[in-house]
């Protein structure tokens, strides 16, 4: 780990302010990707505000037909809570298959989406459910929020504070985990929403993305058949030693219509 | 006495593993202690054309910095290899030499081209990475098969064409004419891939030196302190053997891989002495990927041939083992002396013909991992037999029947080398298809593709070797050590047992285990003996602990200083109670007079022994302290037979291991829940082979495997639970009658997965799936097959 410079913020004001809007500082939720990069001396910031400790920042609430999710709060809250579960039961399942029981008890929303990896789980929901991410200064659309791989629309210093999510018809999340590292190799959420039919998919591509052939098939046949007939493009795909394009163009209408299978 | 042989007595270690209070290498801290960081090369093959120390030296906290060129002018010498394989026509491999630090050629992503030695580790991080190296990047070939094409990447100019050794094994006319005189030859081209050990523990070593009494003293994670002590002194740092201690604590695992004398160990003991502080280094988990000799990475063709009633007739088998950069310590052995002698199996196959190119490649050095060269042949022979039951049509379970060492035929000479001493293969096989309800298997097919699914059922009965001895035969073989173990047993006045062990305590158990059967053997409690173990200033001498040696080879130590004794315990017992020696006896901690009512305790004995005012000094020394060495007779054969059940969801490749059921003969058993969990573990590791792990190279040699983001270990998640059962015949030639049980799982579990797996997928026309069978790769089998009947 190379030396940096540590501060503990007690508000998200205070940590937007001690970021400074500079691209060599970085924020630390649970750290469950920051730490290990560091570790690795493969990231080199100048400071790290630690917005963990944000009271603000934690927490579920639903107001009306939507459900809101503190940045700062842990997977295994969002995966053991009632109201997600009474609310968006997917939402919940999809929070429980991130990681194992100590990543869940660290790692947080704000921090899986800030980060944007490819293959976490967390983007197939809000791009899938058609989530909006508040941060400091502005809402950003799920759907127009990650921007290519490891990349979002966040600007430097920009810190989210919390994720709100419509909740659904019905909805379920299906996940094909990487045999190594427990990511998602493919992770389908499929909505069934009253403006249509949702299907976000993480894993597959340089950053998760909706499926508009299988949102289509479904919208005229929601049934799990139709979304299995759905042929995606391999083009684009990722390809790499667990998972090749076509093998991940096939997994996603699979995932697809196991999700609408289990919708029912 | 309560006897404790055979129950299932909690360990004693896991006391202190479990509460944290355990002491491995990286728990040490010596005063003045030191840190050091390996710089590493990045690539696989280049020419080192200059090292700027300085660059490192200008740091904050770093104090010294040594490359190969130090070392070679102190004098150091290569890391050896422990077996010296003759190939054919009698030509001896070819042993290149090995630095601790490359001196001018790099030949593996990995291989230590200089050591910062700093304050802190994080400075001395720092150094490794301030150091200038200047490489010459030369080509590199990571493929065995490949670095033996004309024109490859040469590994070592000592070595033209790579090949280390082209060794045979058998009588391969005869093999050429039973082949030709078949009924029917099944063929079956196959790789072994290569693993990665990745104990818990990563690797760590603190070198000490005292100028006062020129000692060094070693601490270090290894499953044989003394074999280190005399591979490092004798021939890396030339130091008088009883100048140095090696010292190895509580080890977290090994599998095989802390067998190996690493050249890190040899650098912090000299550059202790070098740097005038003690030096400590522990390995990351990403050196560990790059630095823990890796397992397997077999090449392999094969042929059986069997007359029309599937009687085997002839093996035929050409291997090509990948070394890796360098000769490990007991590379040359695994492909060799314990894998080719294997191959009988537990079959009568009459002759038998085996060929084995050694070669290397840019790669990390390949080793014995869990099982060593057993599981290799393990697979090979028990693939090609279920092959040969599809192609002619017989139940798996029947050709093997058919094919068995009846128990009337032992000891049994096989065509390759060894003579089973004894075993009952139909017993463990009949157990093994009753408690998986194999008859019934058709049913739960049936239900499984109810539910689209495909459901397969594999067998594996698999032979391991284990104890390699004796030394006399192993020595006539290329083994350059003696394969005995020491023990010395040593009461206290007050009638506690200490046991010094030369068996090394890395997972094992032992101190429970050779507890119980000192015990016993004593007529003690259990509570009063004390096993201890690495450390070369306390153990009279040991060759540690690896293929599955402990109990057979290390237990029988124990037994015969404990016969030892007894033996003095009679006679210093007759002098007390005015008898003759001849007359008494020895029964459950008692010494007794027949026809009297004459007795005395062995804890009245060894007081006696301590304070002897009652004693025969005429006859005796004073004390109660005996060493052994065991050398034993012959190898032990542990055998059994394994079911597993898959289920392959055909849309995702997904398989899981639906059932597994593990019948094996380790001959007697001390401790039956640690034997279990020794097989537990093997089966996991060998689930972990079959269907997850796979150590992958690019072509020019980077490591792409290198973390677990891309290599994937078995977990919980992976393993079903296990049917169990044992059937015992026991060792004949030691004297417990143990056979040994720490590789068995990993050594017949692929074999027995992969049939399971490919028997699911026959119904797809699938008839192979090369190791680890991941999702991708049985999707990929079943699209190509969908897409070649369309």
């Amino acid at each position: 780990m190379y030396n940096f410079d540590y501060e503990k913020a007690a508000s998200a004001d205070d940590a937007v302010k001690a970021a400074g809007g500079s691209d060599d500082v970085m924020f630390l939720a649970g750290g469950m990707t920051l730490i290990p990069t560091l570790k690795l001396r493969l990231t080199q910031p100048e400071k790290v505000v630690d917005v963990g400790g944000i009271g603000d920042m934690k927490g579920i609430s639903v107001s009306g037909d939507t459900v809101i999710i503190g940045a700062a709060t842990t997977h295994a809250d969002v995966a053991g809570s009632d109201d997600v579960k009474k609310a968006i039961p997917a939402l919940a399942k999809l929070a429980s298959l991130i990681g194992d029981q100590q990543v869940r008890n660290r790692g947080t929303i704000g921090g899986s989406i800030a980060n944007a990896d490819p293959a976490a789980d967390y983007p197939a929901a809000v791009v899938g459910l058609g989530a909006t991410v508040k941060t400091n200064k502005r809402e950003i659309a799920g759907d127009d929020f990650f921007t290519a791989m490891f990349e979002t629309a966040l600007e430097p210093g920009e810190l989210i504070t919390s994720v709100s999510f419509p909740v659904p018809e019905k909805a379920d999340y299906q996940k094909l985990a990487n045999p190594a590292s427990g990511y998602a190799m493919v992770g389908v959420m499929v909505a069934k929403t009253k403006d249509g039919v949702r299907v976000g998919v993480t894993g597959a591509g340089p950053s998760a993305f909706r499926a508009s052939a299988i949102e289509d098939a479904l919208g005229s046949d929601f049934s799990s058949d139709a979304a299995k007939g759905v042929t995606m493009s391999s083009d684009d795909l990722n390809n790499d030693l667990h998972a090749t394009a076509e093998y991940r163009a096939s997994c996603i209408s699979t995932l697809a219509a196991r999700a609408v299978k289990a919708i029912g | 006495m309560a006897k404790h042989v055979g129950e299932r007595m909690k360990r004693v270690e896991d006391g202190r593993f479990l509460t944290g209070r355990g002491t491995y290498t990286d728990d040490i801290s010596k005063p003045g202690q030191t840190y050091a960081v390996f710089v590493r090369s990045p690539h696989a093959h280049a020419k080192i054309k200059s090292v700027n120390v300085d660059s490192a030296l200008n740091v904050d906290g770093v104090l010294a910095v040594y490359t190969g060129a130090d070392m070679a002018a102190d004098g150091v010498g290569g890391l050896p290899c422990g077996w010296q394989v003759i190939g054919k026509g009698g030509t001896p491999m070819i042993e290149p030499a090995h630095p601790p630090l490359a001196v001018d050629t790099v030949r593996y992503v990995g291989d230590a081209v200089a050591v910062v030695i700093a304050e802190t580790k994080n400075a001395a991080k720092d150094g490794a990475e301030a150091l200038e190296v200047d490489y010459d990047v030369q080509p590199a070939v990571a493929s065995a098969v490949k670095a033996m094409e004309s024109g490859a990447p040469q590994v070592h100019d000592e070595v033209p064409g790579n090949v280390c050794y082209d060794w045979e094994l058998g009588d391969k006319d005869a093999v050429d004419k039973a082949i030709n005189d078949a009924h029917h030859v099944t063929t079956f081209d196959l790789v072994n891939n290569r693993l990665i050990p990745n104990a818990i523990e990563p690797r760590a070593a603190i070198g000490e030196y005292d100028p006062a009494g020129d000692n060094y003293t070693l601490t270090t994670t290894s499953q044989n302190p003394h074999v280190i002590r005399l591979l490092m002194c004798a021939f890396v740092l030339q130091i008088p053997e009883h100048k140095c201690r090696v010292v190895a604590p509580d080890v977290g695992g090994g599998f095989g891989s802390k067998i190996f004398h690493y050249a890190e160990e040899a650098v912090v003991t000299w550059a202790a002495k070098k740097a005038g502080r003690p030096v400590k280094w522990t390995s990351d988990r990403s050196e560990a990927f790059l630095t823990d000799a890796h397992g397997r990475d077999h090449v392999t063709k094969a042929q059986l041939a069997m007359d029309k009633d599937g009687k085997f007739t002839a093996l035929k088998v050409a291997t090509v083992a990948n070394m890796g950069a360098y000769l490990s310590t007991f590379a040359s052995s695994i492909p060799t002396y314990l894998y080719a002698t294997l191959l009988a199996g537990q079959y009568t196959t009459p002759v038998i013909y085996a060929e084995v190119k050694a070669v290397f490649t840019h790669t990390t050095p390949v080793d014995a991992y869990r099982g060593a060269g057993r599981p290799e042949a393990t697979y090979v022979i028990e693939r090609i037999v279920e092959i040969a039951a599809r192609e002619m049509g017989m139940d798996p379970a029947e050709i093997r029947r058919k094919n068995f060492i009846q128990p009337d035929q032992f000891p049994y000479e096989t065509p390759v080398a060894l003579t089973y001493d004894t075993g009952n293969y139909q017993a463990s096989l009949d157990r093994a298809l009753e408690l998986s309800d194999y008859a019934n298997f058709e049913k739960r097919r049936e239900e499984s593709a109810k539910n689209g699914k495909l459901r397969g059922v594999g067998l594996s009965c698999y032979i391991e070797a284990c104890g390699i001895a004796p030394s006399a035969v192993a020595g006539a073989l290329g083994a350059r050590a003696g394969l005995y173990e020491a023990a010395e047993v040593r009461f206290a006045p007050t009638g506690t047992v200490s046991v010094f062990t030369g068996s090394h305590s890395h997972g094992q158990g032992h101190e429970t285990t050779f507890a119980q059967l000192t015990a016993d053997r004593l007529g003690i409690p259990v509570e009063n003996v004390d096993i201890v173990h690495g450390d070369t200033d306390r153990i009279p001498f040991g060759m540690g602990t690896y293929g599955s040696r402990s109990l057979a080879v290390g237990g029988s130590a124990i037994v015969k200083a404990i016969d030892k004794i007894i033996v003095k315990g009679k006679k210093i017992a007759a002098h007390m109670m005015e008898e003759n020696a001849d007359d008494v006896e020895f029964d459950d901690g008692v010494f007794s007079v027949k026809g009297t009512n004459k007795s005395l305790t062995i804890g009245e004995v060894a007081f006696q022994a301590y304070v002897p005012h009652n004693f025969p000094h005429d006859e005796l020394e004073p004390g109660l302290d005996e060493s052994a060495f065991y050398d034993p007779n012959n190898f032990t054969y542990p055998a059994g037979a394994y079911v597993c059940e898959v289920e392959v969801d055909p849309d995702t490749g997904e398989c899981t291991v639906e059932k597994f059921t593990a019948v094996d003969d380790f001959g007697n058993l001390i401790n039956p829940m640690i034997v279990e969990g020794q097989v537990h573990g093997g089966i996991a590791q060998g689930i972990g082979q079959a269907l997850l792990e796979g150590c992958v190279y690019s072509d020019d040699g980077q490591l792409v495997t290198g973390s677990y983001m891309d290599y994937a270990m078995p977990r919980a998640e992976h393993i079903p639970d296990y049917n169990f059962d044992f059937t015992t015949t026991p060792c004949t030639h030691n004297p417990i009658g143990a056979k040994g049980c720490g590789e068995a799982g990993a050594i017949g579990t692929p074999a027995a997965v992969i049939n399971a797996l490919t028997d699911a997928l026959r119904v797809a026309g699938v008839d192979n799936i090369e190791m680890p069978a991941t999702p991708l790769k049985i999707w990929q089998a079943l699209n190509a097959n969908k897409q070649a009947a369309e």
